[in-house]
């Protein structure tokens, strides 16, 4: 029966969707009037690149609507969603934003997964003066200036100063100080901004820089590239790259028995059950960029039940399998909208983004406060390292001791393992 | 050994290597697009496709990807066939083949991605043979298994197909459709048969490297796009309707690329490889290795 | 000439007649809605000029639309001129692309000048990734204001652009169809050696179309920026337009002017309004279907299936 139930989602989505538009047509007012719904839009990657995160995003949201309906509802009313599929294509959001808030007329306004897709929603939501609580996205507002504008991510608004800085502070504790570091990035915003980051620390550290390139998205074979870094000989090798490519740079290094003091970097990708299941072993010792670990240092209330619901549901929509990435930053996104609302006791944009601004929020994620900018006031940037990985078992993903946290202090959870595959 | 050296010559063998995938994925679109002029751009598509039905009937039946891409390929020359019935009846017979043609199997590519989407979700999928994991090395030569054994399995498909294409009456029949469809039909050869059958060739191929590449990368719906430049771009270089030709195109583009990555930066590589191909075609339109018409 | 008086007047009061109609809606969606109709409809027309008359494939057309784009980025961040100039110098610089594109590839016949366009267009976006003064793999961002003079907002500003344009680029196509060079094309298209022989100027004529293609598509792409604030390659050399480019005009009837109007209002409407209402993989796929059923069904476009019924 999985493969029935798997449609369903697939109506359930249809019928969510089209229940929302055709409230507002008219279609069904009664429905409309007798149930008053709050009403939340956003436009999200359901097909195309980024239709992985976005599906487990939507899928946590969707878990934060049903307990909040659960609960009784927000001030009183039902939470519905509202989306449409942006098909991963910038081009699509501005139209899906202008109908969301002139047709739909929604209450709220969210932002789908990512940075070029978030950016492109921007004008539209200004325009309407919507306060947007957006997810993952990367000094989107420092062009914008908007101060209606959140970020649910664990950057902060200085990446260049902040990004790298816990690979570059554990490289610190080795004993033997690095002294170059290798730097390979994928060509997108994110990946060009953690290259950035870590060629700017490493210099200020007397680090020296002996590889750095970009690699299109584009690739197909990262043998040669992979090689050229281990021709350098570095001591450390930073990577920030995304999913498919961070799988093939993985087993290149596997392939060529790379091998140094710490490798890793702000990979996309590891993070993922696809990946832990398929790579296994290749992990160990990867000291990479992450958002979540559930270790005990971050095991905020309400996360590990999130968790369980989602992993129930997970299966079934066709997402991540494990949902230790996005999704409790995508509840936790909800939580803020959710809070701020209860707060404030009335929709009004304006007194929404005042309280946005005020207030620290209680989230699954843990505390949450936000700076002018609207990106978190304390940057959150994890280190981990995968331990003790002896195949693709994601059984031992779901408890401590697989990937613990390095970096920051305050949640470090074990400690660094060094080198990075088996030395020459 | 001259550390430059051995980039330089570990370039060119991985480059090869690549090229042994890229000549999978080309070979088939060889025949359709080479021999019977069949713009087939959802080829890549197929090849994913195949890639999925691998990774599904691989983990169910527990067997190997290359074993499997085999075992279905019967089911991909059949889909061929039927595709070719409805290209052959509804354009070709009309003799708009090429416009229409082309977008038809635009439609088909998009039908096919967004089809396994909805079927497979659009997570990665992958199905890692026992061997994925192990690396020969010749002195300072690495020879990663992952990208050798999908490389050899293409040469030895492409290398059947050139003897059943040389050897057998059907297959000098294909050779010929590619020449003169006219000129086959005097020998009481029914063209449309002949191509058919051709074209369901063409679609087995494209299975056999879904499972090409499935040892090499995990697949998403969307890892065929990548591959849609690049095999026409082979198909062209290699002189269309040449077997040989494609298979050394492929090889080409494939040092070219990882050459050019090794000592230049993974950026510039595809600028280099397709500004390659546009001067080729500039200035020697029939392709690298095609006879001057 | 009297012919092509009543085209332009009749379109021109076609276009303030939709303005006016959006205006009493007073709906913003309809004006984004509307703004990515229209792209199409330029985009189409132009793909048209070089793809329909002259048979000529044009596999890069988002490797023209992106030109265009990043023309106007590039105008904002050197001069910090605004959109209009953009258009004018996203036609210049798409124009002249289109005739270097022409001279390089012209000779190559059928299926490799598609495979060339479509290189050019993968070489164009390496360039740019590569090219951090428009925002490299980063992206460009483009405040826009809100609102602009007489304009309700800025997106009927864009909308009401657009029309402009879409009625420019269909007029053009109109123009080509009926004058010497649209009959020389159609000429290439049917015999290219045969009309070589008899004196048509085939070089020249399809040097003409290729920039007049390139610039029509640069135009298609030089609001792209300031209509959604942000834009990255993957965004600008998307996939979609060079489908949408080739398949639009073969669903409306390719070869006529009016076949592409059609096609993009058809194909880019269902789009759309797939994507507000089924909102899943769903809605891809049933263009995917669309484009196979009516290239099947109607070889000629919607419009040669009419003109065969009367």
């Amino acid at each position: 029966m999985q493969s029935i139930s798997r449609r369903d989602f697939g109506r359930l989505a249809l019928a969510t969707a089209v229940a929302g538009a055709g409230a507002s047509a008219g279609v069904f007012p009664a429905l409309a009037q007798v149930a008053n719904p709050i009403r939340i839009g956003m436009s999200m990657s359901l097909s195309g690149g980024l239709a992985g995160n976005g599906r487990a995003a939507l899928a946590a949201q969707q878990i934060w609507a049903a307990d909040v309906n659960a609960k009784g509802g927000l001030l009183g009313r039902p939470v519905q969603l509202v989306f449409y599929d942006d098909q991963t294509n910038g081009g699509q959001v501005p139209g899906i934003y202008t109908k969301l808030l002139d047709v739909d007329k929604v209450d709220l306004v969210t932002s789908p997964y990512a940075t070029a897709m978030i950016a492109p929603a921007m004008p539209v939501v200004m325009q309407h003066q919507m306060c947007f609580v957006t997810i993952l996205g990367a000094g989107v507002n420092t062009t914008f200036k908007y101060d209606r504008h959140f970020n649910m991510n664990v950057v902060g608004d200085n990446m260049k100063d902040t990004f790298a800085k816990g690979f570059l502070d554990i490289a610190d504790t080795l004993a033997t100080k690095p002294r170059s570091i290798a730097i390979l990035a994928v060509d997108n915003d994110f990946a060009q901004r953690a290259a950035e980051s870590a060629r700017f620390l490493a210099r200020q550290r007397n680090i020296r820089v002996v590889y750095d390139r970009s690699y299109p998205p584009s690739t197909v074979d990262f043998t040669p590239t992979m090689r050229a870094v281990q021709a350098a000989r570095p001591d450390l090798i930073y990577i920030a790259s995304y999913p498919p490519d961070s799988n093939g740079i993985l087993r290149a290094a596997s392939e060529l028995r790379i091998s140094a003091q710490m490798f890793g970097g702000g990979m996309v990708g590891p993070q993922l059950a696809a990946f832990q299941a398929q790579l296994g072993p290749i992990l160990n010792n990867l000291v990479n960029w992450d958002i979540f670990s559930i270790e005990p240092t971050m095991n905020y209330p309400g996360v590990a039940e999130f968790l369980t619901k989602y992993r129930e549901v997970a299966a079934r929509e066709q997402t991540d399998v494990l949902g230790n990435y996005i999704p409790p930053y995508a509840y936790a996104q909800m939580q803020v909208v959710e809070q701020s609302v209860a707060r404030v006791g009335r929709i009004d944009q304006a007194a929404l983004a005042a309280d946005m601004h005020r207030s620290e929020f209680n989230t699954i994620v843990g505390p949450v406060k936000f700076a002018e900018s609207g990106e978190w006031a304390q940057d959150r940037n994890l280190y981990c390292q995968f331990q003790g990985i002896t195949d693709g078992n994601l059984e031992r993903y779901k408890a401590p001791g697989a990937k613990v946290i390095l970096y920051p202090p305050s949640l470090k959870s074990g400690t660094l393992r060094t080198p990075y595959g088996t030395p020459a | 050994m001259d550390p430059d050296l051995v980039l330089l010559l570990n370039g060119i063998v991985s480059g090869l290597l690549l090229g042994g995938l890229y000549a999978a994925a080309a070979s088939g679109l060889a025949v359709a697009f080479g021999m019977l002029d069949i713009v087939n751009i959802a080829h890549p598509a197929l090849m994913v496709t195949g890639a999925f039905t691998v990774v599904a009937l691989g983990t169910w039946l527990g067997l190997d990807p290359l074993l499997v891409a085999v075992l279905q390929a019967p089911l991909y020359y059949l889909l061929g066939v039927g595709i070719y019935s409805a290209y052959h009846h509804f354009f070709e017979k009309r003799g708009e083949e090429a416009l229409q043609g082309l977008a038809f199997f635009f439609g088909v590519m998009f039908i096919i991605e967004v089809g396994l989407v909805m079927v497979f979700g659009p997570e990665q999928r992958f199905l890692d043979p026992s061997y994925a994991y192990t690396t020969w090395r010749l002195g300072e030569i690495d020879l990663p298994l992952r990208m050798l054994v999908p490389g050899l399995f293409a040469m030895g498909c492409i290398g059947l197909l050139f003897l059943y294409l040389h050897r057998s009456f059907t297959g000098l029949a294909i050779a010929a459709v590619a020449q003169d469809a006219e000129a086959l039909r005097l020998m009481a050869v029914n063209p449309v048969k002949i191509k058919r059958l051709a074209f369901g060739i063409s679609i087995a191929l494209a299975s056999m490297a879904g499972g090409a590449l499935v040892v090499v990368q995990p697949v998403e719906p969307s890892s065929g796009q990548v591959f849609i430049g690049r095999v026409f771009a082979i198909c062209i270089m290699g002189g269309m309707a040449s077997l040989p030709g494609c298979i050394m195109a492929a090889l080409l583009f494939g040092v070219v690329e990882n050459v050019t990555a090794t000592f230049f930066g993974p950026s510039w590589s595809p600028a280099v490889a397709f500004g390659w191909l546009l001067l080729v075609l500039a200035f020697r339109p029939q392709g690298l290795f095609g006879k001057a018409a | 000439m009297n012919t092509h008086l009543r085209f332009w007047l009749g379109a021109a009061a076609l276009g303030l007649l939709l303005v006016a109609a959006l205006r009493l809606l007073g709906n913003d969606y309809a004006y984004f809605a509307g703004y990515f109709v229209l792209q199409y409809v330029v985009l189409a027309s132009a793909w048209n000029i070089l793809g329909g008359y002259a048979g000529y494939v044009n596999f890069g057309a988002a490797g023209f639309m992106a030109a265009g784009a990043y023309s106007a980025i590039v105008l904002r961040q050197a001069l910090g001129l605004d959109l209009i100039p953009g258009i004018i110098f996203a036609a210049l610089v798409a124009g002249l692309l289109g005739l270097g594109t022409g001279y390089l590839t012209l000779r190559l016949k059928g299926v490799y000048f598609s495979i060339a366009t479509l290189c050019l267009s993968v070489v164009l976006q390496t360039l740019v990734v590569n090219w951090d003064y428009v925002g490299g793999s980063r992206g460009a961002y483009i405040i826009r204001p809100r609102e602009i003079a007489p304009f309700v907002s800025y997106g009927e500003y864009l909308f009401i652009v657009m029309l402009v344009l879409a009625i420019g680029a269909a007029g053009i196509g109109r123009t080509v169809e009926m004058s010497r060079l649209g009959r020389g094309l159609q000429a290439i298209r049917d015999n290219e050696r045969a009309a070589e022989a008899v004196g048509v100027p085939t070089l020249r004529l399809k040097l003409i179309a290729t920039t007049l293609c390139g610039a029509l598509m640069g135009v298609a792409g030089a609001p792209l920026p300031y209509y959604s604030g942000y834009l990255n390659p993957e965004a600008a050399f998307s996939l979609a337009y060079a489908v949408n480019a080739i398949a639009m005009p073969l669903i409306g009837g390719a070869g006529t002017w009016a076949g592409p109007v059609i096609g993009a209002v058809l194909l880019a409407s269902l789009q759309q309004a797939a994507t507000v209402t089924i909102s899943s993989a769903l809605n891809l796929w049933i263009v995917g279907w669309m484009l196979v059923i009516f290239v099947a069904l109607f070889p000629k476009g919607i419009l040669g299936w009419f003109r065969r019924k009367a």
